[in-house]
Formats: C-alpha cells, sequence, structure tokens
C-alpha cells in the first residue's frame, strides 16, 4: 500500500491538516488497513522533507496547532506518475491497484488507461510465466501457477472494475 | 510479416444491418500461437469463422500460403478445411452417431488413410487425453469435458497446418484445459502449425506468443503498459 502516494493524492484535491487527512484515508481505504496518525505524521514530515508537499498554515482554533499542508508541483509530478504507470504485477498488488484507481477518480485523472495499461501488464507477466512453466519442475510449475491464478483473479477485476467507471465516477465525486 | 501462413486482408462480416466485422487485418506465421481477444459480440468467432473458411466474407480476403481461399467454392474451401486446418469449438461438434475411436480417426479416414491404421493413431490420441476408457463411447454419453477433449484429439491427428480454437478450454477443469493447451501450443512449437485461438480466459490467452484484441468488430489500439 502505498501511503505517501495515497497522501498526495488527497492533498491535491485540497490541502488538509492530519486529522482531515485520516478522516479522508479512512473514509476511502481505511475499511481493510486505517491509518493511524503516527504514521500519517511521519509520512508528511518525509513528503515535507523531500519537497512534496508543503506546509501552508498553521492553525490554530480550539486546542493545539494544526498544521495544514498542500501539494507542491513536484508532488503533483509524482503523483502524475504514479497514477500513469502499470504496477509491477505480482500477487498480492490488488489493494494498491484499488488505491490508484480511486484515486485516479478522485482526482480527475484516467482511471479508464490505468486500468488498461494495468491490463496489459498482467498479460505480459502471465504470458513469462506460462512459458516459464515449460522445462520446469513440477515445484517451479506449481509456484507459476499460482502467481497465475493470482494475476487472473485481477484481470477479473479490471475488467468487471472498468466496466463499472462510470457510476464509480459519479458515486466517488459525488459522496 | 513474409512467412504469414494464414493472413486475413480488410475482413468485413453483415449479418444483415450488423456489421460484425468491420475491416479487420491480421497475420499468423507458421509456429505462432495467437490469442484474439475482446468482449462479447466483438466479432472474434466471427473473424475465426471467417479465417477458417466456414464463412464467406462479404468484403476483403483471406489467404492461406499467400493464396486467396475467400473466392474459392464451398467444396474447395471444405477439402482445406478437412486437408490443411483442424477445428476446435467450445462445443465439441462431434458426429453424433459415431463412438469417441470413430470421431477422432475422422479426418484419417476422410484424407485416404485404411480404417486399421487410422484408429490405431486415434487410439494413440485419445491415450495423451486420458480417455482410453472412453474410446467406444458415444458423444451423447460423455461428460461435456471429455467431449472437449474428444475434439481436440480429432482436430489434432491430422497434424493441421492451421489450428483454429474457440475457447478451447471452455468445458474443462484446470487441469484438463492444461493439458490440452500443452498439446495446442506443442503442435506450433514442434510442427510448425500456425494456431489462433479465441478467448476470454486470461490463463489460456498467456499461451499465446501475441495477443490481438477486437472491439466492435475492430481491432483495438494495442496499450503499452508504461
Amino acid at each position: 500500500m502505498a501511503v505517501a502516494e495515497t497522501m498526495l493524492g488527497l492533498l491535491e484535491e485540497r490541502p488538509r491538516h492530519g486529522y482531515d487527512l485520516k478522516q479522508a484515508y479512512d473514509r476511502l481505504f481505511g475499511e481493510r488497513r486505517p491509518l493511524r496518525f503516527g504514521q500519517i505524521y511521519a509520512t508528511l514530515a518525509r513528503l515535507d522533507r523531500d519537497g512534496l508537499v508543503r506546509m501552508e498554515a498553521l492553525e490554530q482554533e480550539e486546542g493545539p496547532e494544526r498544521k495544514r499542508y498542500g501539494i507542491t508541483a513536484e508532488g503533483v509530478a509524482d503523483l502524475d506518475v504514479y497514477l500513469r504507470e502499470a504496477l509491477d504485477p505480482k500477487p498480492g498488488l490488488h489493494d494498491e491497484l484499488f488505491t490508484k484507481v480511486v484515486l485516479a477518480i478522485t482526482s480527475g485523472r484516467d482511471a479508464g488507461s490505468l486500468l488498461q495499461r494495468q491490463r496489459s501488464a498482467h498479460r505480459s507477466r502471465m504470458r513469462e510465466l506460462t512459458a516459464s512453466k515449460r522445462g520446469a519442475d513440477l515445484l517451479g510449475v506449481i509456484t507459476a501457477d499460482r502467481d497465475l491464478f493470482h494475476l487472473e483473479a485481477d484481470i477479473r477485476w479490471i475488467d468487471l472494475t472498468e466496466q463499472r467507471l462510470d457510476r464509480l465516477r459519479k458515486e466517488l465525486t459525488h459522496a | 510479416m513474409p512467412d504469414a501462413l494464414l493472413e486475413g486482408r480488410e475482413l468485413v462480416k453483415r449479418f444483415g444491418k450488423d456489421e460484425a466485422l468491420r475491416g479487420i487485418s491480421i497475420e499468423v506465421a507458421r509456429g505462432e500461437v495467437v490469442a484474439v481477444l475482446g468482449p462479447s459480440g466483438s466479432g472474434k468467432s466471427t473473424l475465426l469463422h471467417c479465417l477458417a473458411g466456414i464463412f464467406r466474407p462479404d468484403d476483403g480476403q483471406v489467404l492461406v500460403d499467400g493464396r486467396r481461399i475467400d473466392d474459392k467454392s464451398e467444396a474447395a474451401r471444405s477439402t482445406l478445411r478437412r486437408e490443411r486446418f483442424g477445428l476446435v469449438f467450445q462445443f465439441g461438434q462431434l458426429v453424433p452417431e459415431l463412438t469417441a475411436l470413430e470421431n477422432v480417426s475422422l479426418p484419417l479416414r476422410l484424407t485416404g488413410s485404411g480404417r486399421e491404421k487410422a484408429e490405431a493413431a486415434a487410439h494413440d490420441w485419445l491415450g495423451r487425453m486420458e480417455l482410453q476408457d472412453v474410446s467406444r463411447s458415444y458423444p451423447g454419453e460423455l461428460a461435456g469435458g471429455q467431449a472437449q477433449r474428444v475434439a481436440v484429439a480429432r482436430a489434432l491427428i491430422g497434424e493441421p497446418d492451421v489450428i483454429f480454437a474457440d475457447e478451447p478450454t471452455g468445458s474443462l477443469d484446470s487441469m484438463n484445459g492444461e493439458r490440452v493447451m500443452d498439446l495446442l501450443t506443442s503442435a506450433a512449437r514442434e510442427r510448425g502449425a500456425a494456431v489462433l485461438m479465441v478467448t476470454h480466459d486470461a490463463r489460456v490467452a498467456a499461451y499465446a506468443g501475441r495477443e490481438v484484441v477486437l472491439a466492435d468488430g475492430r481491432l483495438a489500439t494495442p496499450v503499452v503498459a508504461s
């Protein structure tokens, strides 16, 4: 799960402070993996150090001071690259793929192209794995099969999500 | 592609007002396995039927070894299919009055082999498919997966130059699906056959060296991963 890139995506929508970031994150992605405050502040500090976000205001209404962060041009460029590139196809990436699709939609980017690129990367990897089974010992075969079944499941999800993109876009942008 | 064994040029096929193929060009070389992908209704099966000479395209050409076949008579195309093509369809399409053994030996009988020789070869193919026990059964007595494997054996027994497969593992479990795909791809690898298969199954498509994707009767633009 790419927490830093996810936070960049949420900050691109509008500047936020830590508490606001956690709320936005948990609403979209927290069902499977809620984010701890410590993780948020540590990630913000790292993004700030790398010039991808910057503190825009120090707010104090009631209680402690709150730093509000916004994304920088470098941060937007990083996010662009992240949401354009297909993930390295390997089992267990579905959480991150889900995150990328949601972020692409909420940030107004082309989630359809992202899904197509990912499907292409998956298929290419599946061809490599299938070819690797030829002449492999049984352990090699079942290892490749394990990966093939995972990637196949991802492709089914990609196909179905692609068909639901319009509805998903409406749901997420009006939420 | 200089050594294209099978070629379709600007193929158009209409069914009434529906245009199922809208100018598709495709080449398959010797020894190549090509998967045709695309959503339902995109024209995959129609393309395969046109290239196999079963449908005559309304426009465009089909060539085998550089020679047109789409302008040949039905009888001539039928002979070509018998002698040089192997066809595997999702629902076996076996001859119901013949046993599994007779179905598999049929292509050899039709091209002049004697009964004994043809049935010996059919026995061998049924063995490769682990179907020895049902060699005397009729198609109506076979389970779906068994009938499918009989159809694959029948398609491969004549060592065809071009193999057309429409959802070749559609009725099979994973193990038998793998066995069928290994046989189809080894025909390409070992004998230089050209294999064109229509599938919606990503694991089956992964056996192909190349994929073409159809959308709405046309070839979709290839997508690169990054």
